[in-house]
């Protein structure tokens, strides 16, 4: 593909403050990263470490407090279809068939009706949905459904992919269908992605490089590379270099969730029972 | 026979329903079940709740006629009397008369002229108003106070200051029409618009939609099955309010009819206006549905 510098994501101290009746809470701090052009980048953490704040962030949804977010140098000022982004909860438009669905971005782009017809026939050919073009999404199962909108997505040409835990409501198999799906797209298409999920698994299997985030507030806790050949066949996921890598994720997330679960859990609600989680090893009973 | 051996069975597991299986082996004497090739039967088949829904409608609908044939008939008295309750047969005598006199039909003419002007009004204004309302905090703020206020007031209490209001009472009746399918349009609307899911509206946004193709592409359709649940509780309020106007206030129209054959001391004249009533509003309820499946080609409810 030409231009070689489209898609580089760059993220430096990223801050997201909100105000509450007892002063300011950060819910992300100095978040830095970048995912380079044609890169495959997921981010892992503990829930509610700010993961989705910062993939709101790059759509455009949220502003920072502070720090920058750029993609290929630009500041954002908003959403845009140059960011595609997966939600978790479906989010195909119920009243409009398949074909319409993948449409929509095109349409958007006042792109005409024969071109987008065109357009949208031959990105669902390449993800076999041609059969259900008509359908309605209702009639689709979780995993066409996502698999739709990861068409629909793509189908303006964008410049990152971002994904946020899309394949969580997913059931273990039609979830590795669809990562294997997901890279195969990727690689053709040759598009940046960073890709949310609280699947160590996934992570590695889908990521070039892995960012672990720490329990609230949000920041980075280390950064994990991903030296698996690729094309990834499923069975890499038995190799011992899989093994090592998802030993050393699992260490580091837990340190983060029993920190998360304690902070939580030394709040009033358990005061009066006297239990003190302080020094206690925890990670023999999680 | 040979042919017949083979075709079974693969043919009857999978055609014959398991419900009927038991109704077949007592119907005849024969050793094995026809199997059931032609449309028909497999119409028939197919659609068999629904045409035991409308059979057994057909029959309650029957006995209710013969309940009040026989209560009518004896002049029944208990608490509740049937002495001056006309008869089946006498409103359909009356009925028969009617449709062969033009007034009648002028009546019917007249109430629903009003309905289709309050009707369309209410909505033409309601729907637009409910739509700015439910995305513009603001318009919301200002005039949902207003609408709680007027809301509880029954369109039936609006009559004498219809009748102030307006200059003719034509005006008046297909005003407290109006009033009457206002608010639940308008309630049902903003309710939609309360109900879209954001994330629909956030993927239309990371797909390039500007505010105005949210509004048209999202918020818009996604409201409306809700909509068509608010126009048709408007209809039904709408005639509820037509015909109490109507019994206050006018001259022609079916609600105007039925008080006069009151007053005319024409009972049978009642009870067909109360049909005539009925009738319109299963009329143009099942209207609305029919333009709600026109509008929504991909089914209501998700």
């Amino acid at each position: 593909m030409a231009g070689t510098a489209r898609g580089l994501i760059e993220v430096h101290d990223f801050c997201l403050r909100y105000e509450t009746m007892e002063g300011a809470v950060d819910a992300v701090s100095d978040v830095s990263l970048n995912v380079q052009p044609g890169e495959f980048v997921s981010i892992v953490g503990p829930s509610g470490c700010g993961k989705s704040t910062l993939l709101n962030a790059l759509a455009g949804f949220l502003t920072p407090s502070g720090g920058t977010v750029t993609v290929d140098g630009e500041a954002i000022s908003g959403p845009s279809a140059d960011r595609g982004m997966i939600f978790q909860q479906y989010s195909l438009f119920p009243w409009k068939t398949v074909r319409e669905n993948v449409e929509f971005g095109l349409k958007m782009k006042g792109v005409s009706r024969s071109e987008r017809e065109r357009r949208a026939r031959t990105l669902l050919g390449l993800a076999g949905l041609t059969p259900f073009e008509n359908h309605y999404p209702d009639r689709l199962s979780g995993g066409m459904k996502q698999r739709v909108g990861i068409v629909r997505a793509l189908a303006t040409g964008p410049r990152i992919l971002l994904l946020d835990e899309p394949f969580g409501a997913l059931d273990a198999q039609t979830r590795l269908i669809m990562q294997q799906i997901l890279t195969n797209m990727w690689q053709r298409l040759k598009i940046s992605v960073l890709f949310v999920t609280h699947d160590i698994d996934e992570a590695i299997f889908l990521s070039d490089r892995i960012y672990v985030m720490t329990a609230r507030p949000g920041g980075i806790k280390a950064e994990v590379a991903v030296p698996l050949p690729r094309p990834r066949e499923p069975s890499m996921t038995l190799s011992s270099e899989f093994l090592g890598l998802r030993r050393g994720l699992m260490s580091l997330i837990r340190e983060e969730s029993i920190r998360a679960m304690g902070g939580e859990v030394s709040l009033d609600s358990l005061k009066g029972l006297a239990i003190n989680l302080e020094g206690q090893d925890l990670s023999a009973v999680l | 026979m040979e042919a017949a051996l083979r075709q079974l069975p693969e043919t009857v597991p999978a055609l014959t329903l398991p419900a009927e299986a038991p109704a077949k082996a007592k119907a005849g004497p024969a050793p094995l079940p026809a199997v059931p090739t032609d449309r028909v039967a497999r119409w028939l088949r197919l659609h068999r709740g629904q045409l035991r829904a409308m059979a057994l409608g057909l029959v309650s609908i029957a006995i209710f006629v013969a309940i009040w044939q026989l209560l009518t008939v004896n002049r029944a008295t208990f608490y509740v009397r049937f002495t001056n309750v006309p008869s089946p047969a006498d409103v359909l005598d009356r009925a028969i008369l009617a449709f062969h006199n033009p007034i009648f039909g002028e009546h019917i003419w007249m109430s629903c002229r009003r309905i289709v002007y309050g009707f369309t009004l209410a909505s033409s204004v309601a729907i637009p108003l409910g739509l700015l309302m439910g995305r513009f905090q603001i318009l919301r703020e200002i005039v949902f106070p207003i609408c709680e206020f007027t809301r509880p007031i029954p369109a039936i209490a609006w009559v004498p200051m219809a009748i102030m209001l307006w200059p003719t009472n034509e005006e008046s009746i297909v005003f407290i029409t109006f009033l009457g399918s206002f608010f639940p349009i308008l309630i049902n609307t903003l309710q939609g618009m309360a109900t879209v899911d954001p994330v629909l509206v956030r993927a239309a946004r990371c797909l390039g939609a500007r505010e105005a193709s949210v509004f048209r592409e999202v918020y818009l359709p996604a409201s409306l099955p809700q909509i068509f649940t608010g126009l048709t509780v408007g209809m039904g309020v709408a005639w509820v309010s037509l015909i109490a106007a109507e019994m206050i206030s006018g001259q022609f129209g079916i609600g105007y009819f039925t008080w006069e054959a009151y007053s005319l001391v024409q009972y049978s004249d009642i009870a067909l206006g109360m049909i005539t009533i009925g009738v319109l509003g299963l009329g143009s309820s099942f209207a609305i549905r029919v333009l709600g499946r026109i509008v929504m080609p991909g089914g209501t409810a998700r």
